[in-house]
């Protein structure tokens, strides 16, 4: 079971929609994906980025196709599993933020959580431990209102961390930021994907997939390239 | 498990402080419904006491039997003989007392009040159940002799006698007669009718006779009977015996009523049930339509945090956890409300028994109920709501702007 890949893709297609209406965002997306990889998903617009996202986050379900996660599949998981498999394995990251407003950085951190049933103060003690990871424990008690975006970026990340997952999905984490809080924001990813963490991020800006890896370029709705990122490369570079 | 209800519960209470008015107009149906059934219920059994004590102050097991105008011409009054032959002639009937009396004004001390003097014998004051605060009641002697003895009323003794000096011995007098004074009611109020039974001077019913009315009638008399004989074929004897020494001929009406204490009693009951159902019905629409009023805003509310919920979803919260965390709102709301309903009910209840003039009595039981049924409320028109938030899809909430 081990020796499987952590995520594996046979065939997944996504139709939204039915009739004349109907539109075929994936086309048959085959990919694997093995424990500890740092993945950037790039492609143009429209290519089907987030729609693969949200059927690896377990959010959304394919068409057709076999996604197995952990060598389970999951195209055939009730609702309420595949919440178990989020809230166990999963830690997800939206296009935008995404935080509870008038709640602060810590509970929104909390929430998680409180789903796995965790008591207050087992809930304090790992939110202000992922706080910490982001460093944003000074900051713990204000709401999201009160925080820059690069800030709300981190707290989106820590409650994503905070249930200690698997694997960290990202979609364009640093779509709202610019360019220096985005590079705070990868470095932070590459801490964690150190840490044992497996990554998939998508993102527009080839400087930030450079920290990846792997790197995945979609095009209509396929994979169309697979590249092993520069990331190795670099750290040999620097190293040396 | 218990953390995520505590949590919920947290959450809903901090959700309705952040829309507090909004959640006030939202429960003010459930809070005047509550307010409404409570006040109503509460004063309606301040009015049952009262009204319960006054038939009581008539006695149990008592008709009282009055004569009445007919198309004949004006209330023929009754006279000794026949209250005679009401104790003896008619099986069931324990005792029978008859009761007449005048306008007088009471003299004493130099100070004069206007009054009523009630010819009367024991037996009435025992079949009436009223008790002496102080004194003896009539002797055997005084009352076949007809003798100048008096019981005041607390309102005659208040207004013409010395305050803390006993009046027993005292001589007094009604008009021109006077009497001594034996002993001194106790307080009862308002009588039947809204006479005044404390302004009142009681003597034995052959002095009121022969030095007042200056006949043998009597106005009205009480008939004490065993429970354990029916009261309808002790009320046909009477009404035959009564028939038969009136002289009245097949056909012709009764010149004379007869009230059954019990039977006012029973037709007390069956008002007030008849009162109780129409309140409840009242109040069952009035919480409809609070509930209605809660389950619309429970639906604004889910649309409004359509992106909270597909939040709690995405990061793994079950269907069931977002379906509870609405219900437990809506619950806490109706509860809250319920709350609010009755403390106002309390004070409502507690100022109208007061400006009505009858007791305020407390009934526990309508307040838990009143409460049990705002919870219900919440839980069935919050359903709808709540299940509809835990349907939401997580990618379609997350994009809800
Ligand atoms: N719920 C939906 N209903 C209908 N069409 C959808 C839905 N979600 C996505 N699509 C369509 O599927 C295609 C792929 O969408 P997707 O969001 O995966 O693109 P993307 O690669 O993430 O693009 P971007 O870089 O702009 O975020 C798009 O053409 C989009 O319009
Ligand atoms: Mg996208």
């Amino acid at each position: 079971m081990s020796s499987d890949p952590l995520i594996q893709l046979e065939g997944i297609t996504k139709t939204f929609g039915s009739g004349d209406a109907a539109f075929q965002a994936l086309k048959g997306v085959d990919m694997s994906i093995e424990r500890g990889d740092f993945v950037a998903v790039m492609g143009p617009s429209g290519s089907g980025k987030s729609t693969t996202m949200n059927i690896l986050g377990c959010l959304d379900i394919p068409t057709s196709g076999i996604f197995r996660f952990r060598g389970t599949e999951v195209q055939s998981l009730t609702r309420d599993q595949r919440s178990l498999l989020r809230r166990r394995y999963l830690g997800f990251v939206f296009q935008g933020f995404n935080l509870l407003a008038r709640t602060t950085a810590l509970e929104n951190v909390e929430l998680p959580l409180l789903y796995r049933g965790e008591s207050k103060a087992e809930r304090r003690k790992a939110g202000l431990r992922a706080l910490d990871m982001v460093g944003l424990v000074p900051w713990a008690g204000h709401t999201p209102a009160e925080l820059s975006g690069g800030q709300q970026q981190r707290v989106a990340i820590a409650r994503a961390l905070v249930t200690q997952p698997d694997v960290l999905l990202a979609d364009e984490p640093t779509g709202n930021l610019d360019s220096e809080r985005s590079i705070e924001i990868m470095e932070l990813l590459t801490e964690l994907n150190q840490s044992g963490i497996t990554v998939l991020m998508v993102t527009h800006e080839e400087e930030m997939a450079a920290f990846a890896k792997t790197i995945v370029r979609f095009r209509d709705g396929v994979v169309e390239r697979i590249e092993s990122g520069t990331r190795s490369a670099q750290i040999t570079e620097a190293s040396g | 498990m218990f953390g995520i209800f505590g949590a919920t519960l947290l959450l809903s209470l901090r959700e309705i402080r952040r829309h507090l008015m909004r959640s006030f107009l939202t429960t003010l149906g459930i809070i005047i419904g509550v307010a409404a059934v409570i006040t109503m219920v509460t004063l309606g059994n301040g009015v049952t006491a009262s009204v319960k004590e006054d038939i009581s102050s008539l006695g149990a097991n008592v008709y009282i039997i009055f004569p009445v105008r007919t198309e004949r011409g004006s209330p023929r009054p009754f006279d000794e003989a026949d209250v005679n032959a009401v104790a003896n002639q008619i099986a069931g009937v324990e005792a029978a007392a008859g009761s007449a009396s005048a306008a007088a004004t009471a003299f004493h001390n130099g100070q004069n009040w206007s009054t009523s003097v009630n010819g009367v014998n024991n037996e009435f004051l025992r079949a009436q159940s009223i008790d002496l605060a102080e004194g003896r009641s009539f002797t055997a002697a005084e009352e076949t002799a007809g003798q100048n003895v008096c019981i005041l009323g607390p309102k005659v003794r208040e207004a013409i006698f010395v305050p803390d000096v006993s009046p027993l011995g005292e001589e007094m007098r009604l008009d021109s007669v006077s009497c001594t004074v034996i002993g001194v009611l106790e307080e009862r109020g308002q009588g039947g009718g809204g006479r005044d039974e404390d302004n009142v001077v009681m003597m034995p019913l052959k002095t009121v006779q022969r030095r007042f009315t200056g006949d043998d009638t009597i106005q009205f008399f009480v008939v004490k009977y065993d429970a354990a004989y029916s009261s309808a074929s002790i009320q046909t004897g009477l009404i035959d015996l009564l028939r038969e020494r009136r002289l009245l001929q097949e056909g012709q009406e009764n010149d004379f009523n007869i009230i059954d204490t019990a039977q006012v009693n029973q037709a007390l009951g069956t008002a007030i049930g008849a009162l109780t159902g129409m309140v409840a019905a009242i109040a069952a629409i009035s919480l409809l339509v609070g509930g209605i009023g809660i389950m619309n805003i429970m639906l604004v509310s889910v649309t409004e945090r359509t992106r909270e919920i597909g939040i709690r979803l995405a990061i793994g919260a079950l269907a069931k956890e977002v379906q509870l965390q609405f219900l437990t709102e809506a619950v806490v709301l109706c509860c809250l409300g319920g709350l609010v309903g009755i403390v106002l009910a309390f004070g409502l209840s507690f100022g109208l028994a007061a400006a009505v003039g009858v007791p305020f009595v407390f009934d526990p039981m309508i307040n838990i109920l009143s409460f049990i049924f705002s919870a219900a409320m919440g839980i069935i028109f919050g359903y709808y709501p709540a299940r509809r938030a835990s349907k939401l899809d997580p990618i379609d909430a997350l994009r809800h702007e």
